[in-house]
């Protein structure tokens, strides 16, 4: 048996080499081995690489919000002091400040508050928009379709300025109606174009045998297609509270008094003592915020895709 | 008026005709107009309107303070082109974007060649991909800060220890660096989203397609350049266009990161417009300088409309 095996390998490069008949692809078994190990191994190497990239503010969030102070502010000069692992018992302390003695939980409400307000308008402005583009408005509500998806690419960036004189002529700086006006500016177009995708995945026979059976067309709507659109519509309105849950812009130009804040402005410009950031807090509250968006992005983002692409690119 | 007939007349109708009945709620053409009416108002009132109070804006001298609205002609963009401040801004905003999106492409197509292979923890790994994306860009902005932190920088520390860093990297207080650091979180942010989309593109190529490649023996490289790429060609343009629009509309990452310092050598055009238009409030510049986004975003808008009609007549 080792003998054939090396013989084998001998005489495999050689073919190999000349490129000849229908052994030239067959190396032999040790070095077909070696290769698809070499393979694996290079396969899990960059599968390593890219998560610990994706990773490490993450880790580092971690790690900051549960150091001892004595642990977290070691000038990186000292080189026997290692930074990547608790070198003191972990601590609360960060995290009770940040429940007990800053306006964080504050903010989460404002945060709540806001987002559950834009939901509901996105969702009743939305759901009917989607329905209409995908099925009833033919050729021209493709072209629409497209349309409304182009203004969710007009950035906060060319709107928060006239935003400001309208949000300054309508008396509302410094209120969560500024944000609960503005954010379904983003949230409408973008939900529309996913519920339009939703909705045409949906096959038409199953509204058609409904209008056979004698159902009118807002009858099917309500009975048959919403039902089965619930998954759909759920994935949108998780999708829109993310968003305002990640908007920064508009609450910066909008909101300047600490307790009308939303999470992600108080935690970047708040959570400050003068010159001086609460990095523990800070980071365990960017910790605490980012759970439970990324659970939910993992939940949908499928749904999510397809809606996106089923869109943008057809086929 | 003309609803409300309609309505009525539904109402007077006797309650069993055999001819086909034509209520509202059949009547597909006027449901879709009064499905489609909230969303197309709320996008016109509050992105039209807005957008073109930007324009407005852009050509009068207004101010925050007051409510003067009086007309300068192109005096704003007369002022803003020979300003070196504003010529760096947008120099940095092409340069952040280019390079940003360059190296996300890169990465994304290999992440999603990794991420399509079958290998232990795959989901996982999927999972802790799409991080970056999902939580709040402050908050994430915010941890990048803490990690290129000129006197606890892990990333300096582990520099020193591998024996790579001789001096010191002041991450934020030189420009060169500040910019390697922008360029990093904005790449770190967009390449898993980018990741997803190419992912989804690649499992919708049929896959006959990659099989009659290999039985060809075309090798990985040839498959991957000349097979692989020229298809998903479409949906990477789209996640490219994407990571543009946001890239090169971001405020928050440049904002948080150094407040386009040092020395006003980091602002991009959107940190700029803000520091004008509402810190300084005056609004007419920080309109005209938002305002110089907007070809950008033209071009994109017109180049995913072409991908998107293309692929429609291909498919």
């Amino acid at each position: 048996m080792r003998r054939w095996q090396t013989r084998d390998a001998r005489a495999a490069p050689v073919a190999t080499l000349r490129g000849t008949g229908p052994q030239a692809g067959i190396a032999p078994r040790w070095r077909r081995r070696a290769v698809r190990l070499l393979k694996r191994t290079a396969l899990y190497l960059a599968a390593l690489a890219f998560t610990v990239f994706a990773v490490f503010p993450f880790y580092w969030m971690f790690l900051t919000a549960f150091k001892t102070n004595r642990d977290l502010y070691v000038g990186a000069t000292n080189l026997q002091h290692i930074p990547w692992i608790f070198n003191e018992p972990p601590t609360l302390q960060h995290v009770r400040l940040l429940f007990l003695e800053t306006h964080y939980l504050v903010w989460v409400r404002n945060t709540v508050l806001v987002g559950a307000l834009v939901v509901l308008i996105t969702l009743l402005v939305a759901v009917p928009a989607g329905y209409a583009l995908a099925r009833l408005a033919g050729r021209w509500g493709e072209r629409l379709g497209i349309a409304i998806f182009l203004t969710y690419l007009i950035p906060p960036t060319l709107l928060f300025i006239p935003f400001a004189r309208v949000i300054a002529m309508l008396h509302l700086q410094n209120t969560l109606w500024a944000l609960v006006l503005v954010y379904p500016t983003f949230t409408i177009p973008f939900c529309t174009w996913l519920l339009m995708g939703f909705f045409r995945s949906i096959p038409r026979d199953i509204e058609e045998q409904g209008m056979i059976d004698g159902y009118s067309r807002l009858a099917v709507i309500r009975r048959v297609m919403f039902p089965l659109a619930v998954s759909g519509i759920l994935t949108a309105a998780m999708f829109a509270f993310t968003l305002v849950m990640q908007e920064f812009v508009y609450a910066l130009t909008f909101i300047s008094a600490v307790g009308r804040m939303t999470v992600s402005l108080g935690v970047p410009v708040a959570l400050v003592r003068g010159d001086v950031f609460y990095w523990g807090s800070l980071m365990a509250a960017a910790l605490i915020t980012s759970i439970p968006i990324a659970v939910v992005y993992n939940l949908f983002i499928d749904r999510f895709i397809q809606g996106l692409t089923a869109g943008a690119v057809k086929g | 008026m003309a609803l409300r007939r309609q309505v009525g007349e539904a109402a007077l109708a006797p309650p069993r005709v055999v001819t086909p009945r034509r209520t509202l709620a059949d009547r597909e053409d006027v449901l879709a107009r009064v499905m489609l009416t909230p969303a197309l108002l709320y996008v016109l009132l509050l992105v039209g309107l807005p957008f073109v109070l930007a324009i407005l804006l852009s050509f009068s001298a207004a101010t925050a303070g007051s409510l003067d609205f009086t007309w300068v002609g192109l005096r704003n963009f007369a002022r803003l082109l020979p300003d070196p401040q504003f010529r760096l801004a947008l120099r940095n905003t092409f340069l952040f974007t280019a390079v940003s999106q360059a190296i996300v492409i890169l990465l994304a197509v290999t992440a999603a060649n990794v991420l399509e292979a079958a290998f232990v923890g795959r989901r996982v790994v999927r999972f802790l991909l799409l991080l970056p994306w999902a939580v709040p860009v402050s908050l994430a902005a915010m941890a990048w800060t803490w990690i290129f932190d000129s006197t606890f920088s892990v990333v300096n520390w582990t520099l020193k220890v591998l024996g790579l860093l001789e001096g010191w990297f002041y991450w934020f207080g030189d420009p060169t660096l500040a910019m390697i650091a922008i360029i990093t979180v904005h790449v770190w942010r967009m390449f898993p989203f980018a990741t997803v989309i190419v992912l989804a593109g690649m499992t919708a190529l049929p896959q006959e397609i990659r099989e009659a490649a290999v039985v060809d023996g075309a090798g990985f490289f040839r498959r991957l350049f000349q097979v692989q790429l020229p298809l998903l060609l479409p949906i990477v343009t789209v996640s490219v266009l994407f990571g543009v629009v946001f890239t090169a509309t971001d405020l928050g990452v440049v904002w948080l990161l150094t407040r386009g310092g040092p020395y006003n050598s980091t602002h991009v055009l959107a940190t700029l417009a803000f520091q004008r238009g509402i810190l300084a409030a005056n609004l007419g510049q920080g309109a005209a300088i938002a305002l110089f986004l907007l070809p950008v975003l033209v071009v994109v808008a017109w180049v995913m409309l072409r991908t998107a009609r293309r692929t429609e007549v291909g498919g």
